[in-house]
């Protein structure tokens, strides 16, 4: 006896193969691929990177926006937003930072361990915003470093995903040696790091 | 109930005879001031007298008026009695130069926290206070932010920066 109703009779082929990673460069042949260390790194890194969210006004609401199932953080290899800040590879700082919470994010951003990003969420973040005021941090570039910026007051979830877009793009460029170059040092030394 | 403006008003006038002065009710509310120096003796009065039982602090603030020379800053007690629901309003002037009036954390533990705030925004020195010291700002912040001596936009700023606001 045949049910009332069957489900999924029929077959949807998927449109695009968004699950999948680009292959990078390299050899080519029957049997075996080879490419340089870096890219594999870079391959896995940026599709499995750890965000920590460090939320403190309304670009946090856009970043929960972002998590959410619509607009779906987890395309990217981000699903596990973590809470511990040794786990995590990016800060993401969405909210104005007023001065007293400045050292706050520095702690955070010391008990990270290397490789790691920041990307500055929202005008507050990037340079203080409409808080032109005694009591607001003029930019988390005051006390961490930042690769990418996201402008916005708030900015909209396309524009978080962008600039994780190009955190990925950062992440899987890196070289290897970067970290233990003289350049990087120097960064952190500008923020009194080390 | 029972306790009416004119009560407090009668009290006050017949404990402190001319040191209480300058009675006004904007919207209702009896609002008056006394010399700094007899500042607890005037709260303790309101507190302790029977009938009188202000003894809820519901707020404690400061007003910097620049252009009074010599009161430019105004410590204000707002109390509650809450037995009969009245609401009064007591203000001790201070010189800017000389921003010491006695704490009332004595008579009222919520002046603590208070008075740290008042300090820290218009830095109105308590004395006697168990812990005087910033409670909302940075502590290395060396000037008292609330105070009207600053102009809207301090062009000499350097935390900020121009490229981003198009005055670079």
């Amino acid at each position: 006896m045949s049910r009332p109703v069957s489900y999924n009779v029929n077959i949807k082929p998927l449109e695009t193969d968004i699950s999948m990673a680009d292959m990078p460069e390299g050899l080519k042949g029957e049997g075996f691929f080879a490419t340089s260390m870096d890219k594999v790194v870079g391959l896995a890194r940026k599709n499995s990177i750890w965000p920590l969210p460090f939320a403190t006004s309304c670009c946090g609401i856009e970043f929960m926006a972002t998590m959410g199932s619509h607009y779906d953080l987890a395309r990217f290899g981000s699903e596990r937003v973590g809470f511990s800040p040794r786990q995590c590879d990016l800060l993401m700082v969405m909210g104005t930072i007023a001065k007293k919470m400045g050292p706050v994010v520095k702690q955070v951003y010391l008990q990270m361990a290397e490789p790691r990003w920041v990307i500055a969420v929202g005008a507050c973040a990037c340079s203080g915003g409409i808080f032109d005021t005694y009591s607001v941090l003029q930019g988390i570039d005051q006390v961490v470093p930042v690769d990418v910026y996201v402008p916005g007051c708030p900015p909209r979830p396309e524009a978080i995903l962008d600039g994780f877009m190009r955190i990925q793009d950062l992440v899987g460029k890196e070289s290897l040696r970067r970290r233990n170059g003289e350049k990087y040092r120097q960064l952190l030394e500008s923020y009194g790091i080390q | 109930m029972s306790l009416t403006i004119e009560i407090v008003k009668q009290k006050l006038k017949s404990k402190f005879a001319e040191q209480v002065s300058a009675f006004t009710e904007p919207y209702g509310m009896l609002t008056f001031e006394a010399p700094k120096e007899i500042n607890l003796k005037v709260l303790n009065f309101l507190f302790d007298d029977e009938e009188l039982n202000f003894r809820f602090l519901t707020d404690l603030q400061a007003v910097h008026y620049p252009d009074q020379k010599g009161r430019e800053l105004v410590v204000v007690y707002h109390l509650h009695n809450l037995k009969d629901n009245l609401r009064i309003r007591f203000k001790v002037f201070t010189d800017i130069n000389t921003p010491d009036v006695y704490t009332a954390t004595g008579l009222f533990s919520a002046a603590n926290w208070m008075e740290r705030e008042t300090y820290d925004f218009y830095g109105v020195n308590f004395v006697g206070h168990p812990n005087l010291k910033r409670i909302l700002n940075v502590e290395e912040m060396d000037y008292f932010p609330m105070r009207k001596e600053f102009p809207l936009e301090d062009q000499t700023r350097i935390d900020k920066d121009d490229e981003m606001f198009g005055r670079g």
